[in-house]
């Protein structure tokens, strides 16, 4: 029951499907991938170009300078509220440490990109779909001023459902922390990129995500500060088509591009290479 | 209308207020029956109000009687005036503010403003904020810094709006800018957290040097119902989110969250508007004045400390 769930889960949010072990299945067109194929191409559909959700540390492989990334961020959860839903926090916590295989929604440290020397911090949503609690916020705050610190660049992957409900207060004060925290960066001219992965909405759009100097989004990535769910109930009236979506928000003048994945790293070491005051030159 | 755990209180009351009616008119001594009933009645009021659930604490956050923004500003500051629009877009009357006098000396003041009956509510929507709302509250901002005046916040908002023209206007943009003006403030910054403290569309304006908050208010990442909703799959099941969020005043103050809480008459402060006032005042008053001791650097240091500190985890 609770497998079937996760399964549905999984579907709906726009996961590779597993048909045998080899092959996935394009959420959007259907075509049958190779799995190796689709990797090679960044978790991007060959025939149609969608978006599938990429694992964060496939995301640290691309956008990082091969062999220059040394991993930081070694925070665990715990449990401030005693919270208990339908089950305890603590024993979810546990599962999502299973599944993603660390210990909370985010994994960064050190790197080069394009040789500007950079701190990357990608969120993952196998971890709780990405929420942002505690950990979540220390760890960026810790990294921008990690970065404030050593000269480097910062480059957030945010991919989330917003704030964690299990830390409660204490996650939507991880909205203000990282904030703050973005001030000691830009007293030093380093330069910050957001990018916006499918989905980031909530608290974490409406802080750090929203505040870099320059903002990609993914091709049709879901991008907003309430989720479509909470909008129809609120208005009880069907969403317009391509809502919420990343060219819905270059549409309205939100981010700076919508940039496919296969060109991102080139795009984002651009960027950097412009405004970082002494990128190392390769 | 009485809030539910209200109604024994205002039984017991109207039967007192029945009798003494007629001991009046009638002439019977009824004075023993009637002493019996005021003692019931205390009895009762202090079982209730000293046990409140944490689900029956934002009902009261909720009340009508219960004094919004506007009615602080009326009751603790002198000449106010209002100022309105966000000099982009329009006008969101959930949001309002202005310059005021409190104690004597010129104040910028800012708050979500709910209505006082359903024409109103609708008018000022329920005070959920459009992002015109919180461009009008940087503006504001803008302004404190601009005279060196403090800034006062008053929070009581269910959340920033949902909806497709917020999203379509930035809503969760302005909520972060918004946040990092605050933050950036070279005066001193109050926030007050009066009755809901929803959510981002709180924290917009909640970025103080202090953080107040009224003893009966909440202050959350997210509403009981909709935790509900997501958690338990049910939004009646709002009580046990309620108690599972531990977004009552007493328990904040234990996370940090917030600095001081404000009390409250017995039962809340919509049953005696001017009592709660007055602590409130008194509050305000005390903390502006150990805020104003700093320099614009010591006011940035101290903000940045402030919410540093805020979450708790392990080291790896």
């Amino acid at each position: 029951m609770a497998l079937e769930r996760l399964f549905r889960r999984r579907r709906a949010q726009g996961e590779a499907r597993d048909i045998p072990e080899l092959w996935a299945k394009c959420p959007k067109c259907d075509a049958q991938i190779y799995k190796k194929d689709l990797e090679h191409n960044l978790y991007v559909c060959p025939k149609c170009s969608h978006h599938l959700r990429m694992p964060a540390s496939k995301r640290i492989e691309m956008l990082a300078d091969p062999g220059s990334f040394e991993e930081t961020t070694r925070l665990r959860p715990t449990d401030p509220l005693g919270f208990v839903d339908t089950e305890p926090y603590p024993k979810r916590l546990e599962r999502y440490q299973r599944e993603a295989g660390r210990p909370d929604a985010i994994v960064g440290g050190r790197c080069t990109i394009g040789g500007v020397p950079s701190i990357l911090l990608v969120m993952d949503y196998a971890f709780a779909g990405g929420s942002m609690g505690s950990v979540v916020g220390e760890e960026i705050t810790r990294g921008i001023e990690q970065a404030a610190q050593e000269e480097r660049a910062v480059v957030i992957v945010a991919v989330s459902g917003g704030a964690r409900m299990q830390e409660a207060a204490l996650s939507l004060m991880q909205m203000a922390k990282t904030t703050l925290a973005l001030d000691r960066l830009w007293a030093r001219r380093l330069p910050y990129v957001s990018i916006l992965t499918d989905p980031t909405t909530g608290g974490v759009t409406a802080s750090f995500a929203a505040l870099a100097d320059v903002i990609f989004a993914e091709p049709g990535a879901l991008i907003g500060f309430a989720g479509p769910r909470v909008i129809k109930q609120t208005i009880r009236q069907e969403l317009p088509e391509g809502f919420q979506r990343a060219e819905f928000l270059l549409k309205h003048g939100m981010v700076d591009q919508v940039v496919d994945r296969r060109r991102l790293k080139a795009q984002v070491a651009q960027v950097l290479g412009l405004l970082h005051p002494a990128r190392v030159r390769l | 209308m009485p809030l539910e755990f209200e109604k024994p209180i205002e039984e017991l009351e109207s039967k007192i207020a029945e009798l003494e009616g007629f001991a009046a008119s009638s002439g019977v001594d009824l004075s023993d029956e009637i002493r019996g009933l005021r003692e019931r009645l205390a009895r009762l009021k202090s079982e209730t109000f000293a046990n409140l659930s944490r689900w029956e604490r934002v009902q009261i956050a909720r009340a009508p009687g219960r004094p919004t923004t506007l009615d602080v500003i009326a009751q603790l500051m002198t000449d106010f005036v209002e100022l309105s629009g966000d000099r982009t877009f329009g006008e969101d009357a959930a949001v309002v503010g202005g310059l005021a006098r409190f104690e004597g000396s010129t104040v910028v003041v800012v708050g979500h403003q709910k209505g006082r009956d359903t024409k109103e509510n609708i008018r000022r929507n329920f005070a959920m904020p459009h992002p015109e709302g919180y461009r009008k509250a940087m503006r504001l901002m803008d302004m404190a810094d601009r005279f060196g005046r403090p800034f006062i916040a008053f929070i009581d908002t269910p959340g920033a709006y949902p909806g497709i023209s917020a999203e379509e206007r930035g809503q969760a943009w302005v909520i972060a800018q918004s946040i990092q003006r605050m933050a950036r403030l070279r005066v001193p910054a109050v926030a007050v957290v009066l009755g809901e403290g929803g959510s981002g569309g709180a924290l917009a304006i909640g970025v103080g040097n202090r953080v107040l908050i009224m003893e009966n208010a909440w202050y959350s990442v997210i509403s009981p119902e909709s935790c509900a909703a997501i958690l338990w799959r049910d939004a009646r099941e709002a009580a046990k989110a309620a108690e599972a969020l531990k977004l009552t005043a007493p328990d904040l103050l234990a996370l940090g969250v917030v600095d001081r809480v404000i009390p409250e008459p017995d039962g809340g402060a919509h049953r005696n508007p001017q009592a709660a006032l007055a602590n409130l005042k008194q509050a305000l008053s005390e903390t502006l004045a150990e805020l104003g001791a700093l320099s614009p650097e010591a006011l940035l240091e101290d903000r940045y400390r402030r919410f540093r500190g805020l979450g708790q985890f392990l080291e790896g």
